[in-house]
């Protein structure tokens, strides 16, 4: 995988403090973490269970949120991300799905 | 306070659009091409659409004090038929001298495809032509990280400085990326895909506002005309001063434009 090089700082740049902060975005953050654990209960509910590699990557983001460091967000978007190099041949489709159909992270 | 909205698609905006961003203090808007949700049929079709950009929209927008300046090209997702992308991009120069005409966009990629690239190549060899400045469409989802690297080697490959050429729809994983290169870098504020207003401004406190704006992008899908001014509120309450938020929303994108040579809030 290409390792991007950012400019991210180390030190504190959010103008709030910590609780403010807190105070601020729990209510909301607490309701979306909610929504991706019945989003995961639903998907368990389904009469079939199969592979998807959409969820799968979604695994592997959700085990980012639980590490310590900064960058939990760039470090998601690259999980979620074509790590190839080349053109694709032809363009086949318009959309996009979210996540890659093969990942090398 | 005024702000500019850089990019946005107003031909698929009602008029209440236009006054509710004049009543947030919109001072301007500028308004790139783009797909406009299903593939036209002839290049007459894009003749059109030329027309609409550069006399109705103007028009339309002065009714509430908004000046209104746009991009003309052929989008990436239109692309992929070389041979009709070529017949659109040959009606472009005869609009170049339009004086609300800032140059060329959004070009850029959707899949990351072969034709797309060539596509992309041919429209960067007009702005360097006509010297032009250039808007760019970075791919959406998991093509983007990839398409926006490809994007900014194409335009390394010719002789555009790198500092007349706006990468649009960066986020975490793009942004250092694109402002280390040179480039200038837009964020696009979208509800379900792209940077919420929480996280422009987040990206804000991380990388600074140089080079950097903000953008609706609003147009047919779930967007938002009234993202800039949320996404100013949410800096202003975070406790950020009125000069980061008059930087972001106002005087980098009056700076950037301006480079066009034809740009004005007047
Ligand atoms: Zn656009």
């Amino acid at each position: 995988m290409a390792k991007i090089n950012t400019l991210m700082p180390l030190k504190p740049t959010c103008p709030m403090t910590h609780k403010e902060t807190v105070d601020r975005y729990f209510l909301e953050h607490r309701a979306k973490l909610l929504d991706i654990a019945a989003f995961l209960d639903r998907l368990d509910r389904c009469e079939s269970i199969e592979q998807d590699y959409r969820i799968d990557s979604l695994h592997k983001c959700i085990n980012v949120l639980l590490e310590k460091n900064v960058g939990r967000t760039e470090k998601i978007l690259n999980i979620l991300s074509d790590h190839s190099k080349e053109p694709i041949n032809v363009a086949h489709e318009q959309g996009a799905s979210g996540a890659p159909k093969q990942t090398d992270l | 306070m005024t702000y500019i909205d850089p990019h946005i698609h107003m031909v698929s905006r009602t008029t209440d659009d236009y006054e509710r961003m004049a009543l947030a203090g919109c001072v301007a808007i500028t308004e790139p091409a783009f797909w406009a949700g299903f593939d036209r049929s002839s290049p007459q079709g894009f003749f059109d659409y030329y027309r609409q950009l550069t006399d109705t929209e103007p028009k339309r927008a002065a009714q509430y004090g908004i000046n209104h300046h746009c991009w003309l090209c052929i989008n990436p997702k239109e692309a992929e038929d070389v041979g009709f992308a070529r017949e659109v991009i040959s009606i472009i120069p005869e609009f170049l001298d339009h004086p609300t005409v800032l140059g060329i966009g959004e070009i850029g990629l959707n899949k990351n495809s072969k034709n797309e690239l060539i596509i992309l190549e041919e429209q960067l060899a007009l702005a360097e032509k006509h010297n032009r400045l250039v808007l760019v469409h970075t791919p959406h989802l998991e093509d983007k990280l990839k398409g926006t690297m490809l994007i900014m080697d194409a335009v390394e490959n010719t002789s555009i400085n790198v500092d007349r050429v706006l990468i649009d729809h960066v986020e975490e994983h793009t942004v250092g990326a694109v402002l280390e290169r040179g480039f200038w870098a837009g964020m696009t504020l979208y509800p379900n895909s792209k940077c919420t207003p929480q996280r422009a401004a987040d990206i804000i406190e991380m990388y600074g506002t140089e080079r950097l704006w903000i953008n609706s992008a609003g147009d047919w899908g779930p967007s938002d005309p009234l993202a800039v001014p949320k996404c100013r509120h949410e800096l202003a309450s975070r406790g950020h001063h009125a000069e980061t938020i008059d930087t972001i929303s106002y005087k980098n994108p009056l700076d950037f434009l301006s480079k066009s040579g034809r740009f004005s809030v007047e």
